[in-house]
């Protein structure tokens, strides 16, 4: 078997973004459901943390490239 | 030679080659040269996607009526998405129209370029290909920067990166990330979210696609059932990129504003 070991690498990388994204949801899923009329103000700031957690992963994804 | 044609031949393995497992380089995908420059498939997909939202947006904004036809019903949905939930949430509705045309335009041109690898026969997000974002994501740092220069100055823009009331040596180090983050990070993460998003999608999608297609022609009979589980999973993932292609075009737009918003904020 030959591959590159970057990949796996990436694998583990994921593993903190993926952890963060579902505390974010998991807060908002709980702040709307204690409050249903603050959705449209969470959604925005969920939808904003989700995605500056999610830019570390996509910085994993870089490895792949730079490894080839 | 149609789009069709080459959209199907691009999904099946060639003659003597597999495309499987897909590497990056099967997203250099050219088609023809005009005067020694290779014309590829995501710039045709991106002129098709583009010239049919200008048509789109153009007879729906001649026809717009005060009794709405459906057409016009569901411009007015997504336009009213970009307006109300993007531009006038993030940067206010004292500030927020002037950038507008930007943000809707950016949402709409996004959506439907990405949504472009899911329509059947275009197959292929353009935004998986790093120049596209690229380019966009140019326009975006210059609109942000320029904005908050022309509200704050140039020094009132650099000030107001460190928040007031910090200890006096702790000011350097806040500037400095700041710093990297308003020029380096910011326009990095926001070209790398939406391409590395397309990216890999479209990468799962050809794993399933394609290798249910290996696993069917393989010789094997017990294989080839197993190319009907894997064909299932693209329909599923399908489905799931849709909601990515969604997500990632509201959260490019959305960004873009807060950015701007960043760079409107009052003097503290």
């Amino acid at each position: 078997m030959t591959g590159s070991i970057s990949l796996v690498g990436y694998g583990l990388s994921a593993i903190g973004p993926a952890i963060a994204v579902g505390l974010i949801f998991a807060a908002y899923i709980n702040g709307v459901a204690r409050q249903p009329e603050a959705r449209g103000m969470l959604q925005p700031i969920a939808i904003l943390g989700f995605a500056l957690a999610e830019a570390l992963a996509i910085f994993g994804l870089v490895l792949f490239f730079i490894k080839s | 030679m149609s789009v069709t044609a080459l959209s199907i031949l691009a999904y099946l393995p060639a003659e003597g080659e597999s495309h499987f497992p897909p590497k990056p380089e099967d997203f250099w995908l050219p088609m023809f040269q005009v005067g020694g420059v290779w014309v590829t498939r995501p710039m045709v997909i991106c002129a098709i996607i583009t010239a049919a939202l200008a048509i789109w947006l153009v007879v729906m904004s001649k026809r717009a009526a005060v009794v709405p036809s459906r057409g016009q019903h569901y411009t007015e949905l997504i336009y009213d998405f970009a307006r109300n939930s993007i531009a006038r949430d993030m940067i206010g509705s004292k500030h927020f129209r002037p950038y507008l045309p930007l943000i809707f335009a950016l949402f709409v041109f996004i959506l439907f370029n990405n949504l472009a690898g899911i329509i059947p026969f275009l197959q292929l997000p353009t935004m998986s290909r790093i120049g596209f974002p690229i380019g966009l994501v140019l326009i975006v740092y210059v609109v942000y920067h320029f904005v908050g220069i022309k509200h704050m100055g140039v020094g009132g823009y650099f000030k107001h990166m460190v928040p007031p009331g910090l200890p006096g040596w702790v000011v350097p180090v806040v500037f400095l990330l700041e710093l990297m983050t308003y020029f380096i990070t910011r326009p990095l993460t926001l070209a790398l979210r939406l391409f590395g998003n397309m990216f890999a999608g479209h990468m799962v999608l050809v794993v399933f696609i394609v290798g249910g297609w290996t696993l069917f022609t393989s010789d094997s009979i017990g294989l080839k059932f197993v190319a009907l589980p894997a064909w299932l999973m693209a329909f599923v993932m399908t489905l799931f990129e849709g909601l990515v292609q969604f997500l990632q075009a509201f959260v490019f737009t959305l960004l873009t504003a807060s950015y701007i918003a960043g760079a409107l904020e009052d003097s503290h």
